[in-house]
């Protein structure tokens, strides 16, 4: 039994197991944790720039049609290899979903109330802060939700440029046709691709505003 | 109170200016109706009032303060605002909603439930049926009431309406109305009203601007505008009717005339309008009618010929 295997495996070598995955959870979760602190701000100072918010949501199109393999290895003649180039390359694939779904759930908010906002005499800040961001942050989790899982996914490939993660077990498995090896790599990633997907759809409807929940 | 001069707005890749060297003296505590049809500039004019338009010229006083020198967000929470669509916030409570400008004025929280709870009860909603509940849940005349309530909030002694009741349907709004005249007029409120429909207009207004093309056509009590139409523009915007929506103006008592013997059977309050008692008359097949005053007892009759010399007496 393969997956029998992959458990004697992970007994075997406990100090590799969980390394590799701490590694992974950690690279997925700077790099997520960077591309909002990125995105979101972005996002907000585009909002009442209609060229630019345009501009912006082209670029991260484009950006994400790049697969992921393709941006590392885009990355890897440029900074190198290791963790932090790894980290830059997940960032960047985390970036477009959270900038687009942030611009395009402000571009959406609806103008009567920023007009209703603005005539009572809220100033601009106070209208992004109070009306503007908790209206749009269904949408906006949404595009972290994304982001999550294609980070999580995609931090497999960091091994190929030596990000570590559980993708080492992954090559490692696939250069030695280790199957069980392979394994050990390919189904905690999958279940961390999951797990996120899982969480984020929870915080997606917890950052729902009240008033704005289905029923 | 409002004093607008020489007001003119002209929005970038149009051909004419929104609104061309308008004036308009607004007296406190009246309800001024701007009508036009649509592009006449009566939304760009009371936009100005608040500053969520800057004009290119002219000024506009506000309580003898020009607003052009006053700081707009300031202003603004001065100033009531409802327009159309309403624009509740969705994630906010219907309390939170109506609490808008006390909060941003900072008041302490007794003082703005106290508030919301009196605003509620004013509006006709059950402060605590309504209080915690959210718009999506509310009619669209409820919203409108809410929003309405929110503009009221920190007692602004100016209210901008655009089209309040223009989302709502007829028989809500003809409730709304009248609903809204008696709370802004026990409240001495001055108030700037726009809208495309010159029944809610003479309805709604101790006078009338209407607007064409960004000028001032006529401004005048809804009376006089149905009883002298300044030219042939107004006179059809007001419609071929307007001989009856003037009477529908006029009270009972106003065409009142000794009721001599015997008094008519059919009888009509002294405080009904011409254009009811009228009405009664076609419906009845009469030429005659007993009013009543307060009490019921007959003050007087009112006759066909008599509401014929009453409407003919203020002709030109």
């Amino acid at each position: 039994m393969l997956i029998v295997e992959a458990w004697q495996f992970i007994v075997a070598h406990p100090a590799r197991f969980f390394g590799a995955l701490y590694i992974h959870v950690a690279l997925s979760a700077a790099a997520l944790g960077l591309a909002i602190a990125i995105a979101l701000p972005t996002g907000v100072l585009l909002a009442d720039k209609a060229r630019a918010t345009l501009l912006a949501i082209t670029a991260a199109n484009i950006g994400r049609t790049l697969p992921s393999l393709a941006v590392l290895a885009l990355v890897m003649p440029i900074l190198g290899t290791g963790f932090m180039p790894s980290l830059f390359a997940l960032t960047l694939l985390a970036l477009p979903p959270i900038l687009i779904n942030t611009c395009t759930a402000l571009r959406q908010v609806d103008p009567d109330m920023v007009d209703a906002a603005r005539g009572m005499g809220m100033t601009r800040a106070q209208i992004m802060r109070q009306v503007e961001l908790p209206v749009a942050m269904p949408v906006i989790f949404a595009g972290i939700r994304t982001a999550s899982v294609q980070v999580v996914s995609g931090a497999v490939l960091a091994a190929y440029i030596g990000g570590g993660g559980l993708g080492d077990f992954i090559t490692a498995g696939i250069a030695m046709m280790a199957m069980p090896q392979l394994l050990v790599g390919a189904i905690p990633a999958t279940l961390l691709a999951i797990g996120a997907d899982r969480l984020f759809g929870h915080l997606q409807r917890v950052m729902t505003p009240v008033g704005m929940r289905a029923r | 109170m409002i004093e607008i001069r020489g007001l003119v707005k002209q929005f970038a890749g149009t051909g004419r200016p929104a609104v061309d060297h308008l004036s308009l003296t607004i007296p406190e505590g009246e309800v001024c109706v701007l009508i036009g049809p649509s592009g006449c500039g009566k939304t760009t004019t009371m936009r100005v009032i608040n500053r969520m338009i800057e004009p290119d010229a002219g000024s506009v006083l506000v309580a003898g303060r020009d607003v052009m020198t006053t700081d707009p967000v300031s202003l603004r929470r001065s100033i009531g605002y409802v327009i159309q669509h309403v624009g509740l916030f969705p994630h906010w409570t219907i309390a939170e909603n109506i609490a808008t400008v006390p909060k941003l004025l900072q008041w302490n929280q007794a003082r703005i439930a106290a508030r919301v709870d009196e605003l509620l009860e004013l509006v006709g909603m059950e402060p605590a049926l309504y209080r915690d509940r959210y718009p999506r849940e509310l009619s669209g005349g409820q919203k409108q009431r809410v929003g309405v309530a929110r503009a009221l909030a920190a007692d602004p002694p100016v209210m901008l309406m655009d089209e309040p009741f223009g989302a709502i349907d007829p028989i809500t709004r003809a409730r709304l109305q009248a609903e809204f005249l008696r709370i802004l007029r026990g409240l001495k409120k001055t108030i700037v009203f726009v809208t495309h429909d010159i029944d809610e207009a003479i309805r709604m207004g101790d006078r009338i601007a209407i607007l064409r093309d960004g000028a001032l056509v006529q401004y005048d009590t809804p009376e006089a505008i149905l009883a002298h139409p300044a030219d042939a523009f107004v006179e059809s915007f007001v419609g071929t009717d307007r001989a009856l929506k003037r009477i529908a103006l006029l009270r009972v008592d106003a065409a009142l005339e000794p009721l001599g013997s015997p008094s008519p059977p059919h009888a009509i309050p002294a405080d009904a309008n011409l254009r009811d008692a009228l009405a009664m008359m076609f419906s009845a097949g009469v030429d005659a009618l007993t009013v009543t005053g307060d009490g019921g007892a007959p003050v007087g009759r009112l006759t066909l010929s008599g509401i014929r010399e009453r409407t003919r007496a203020t002709d030109p």
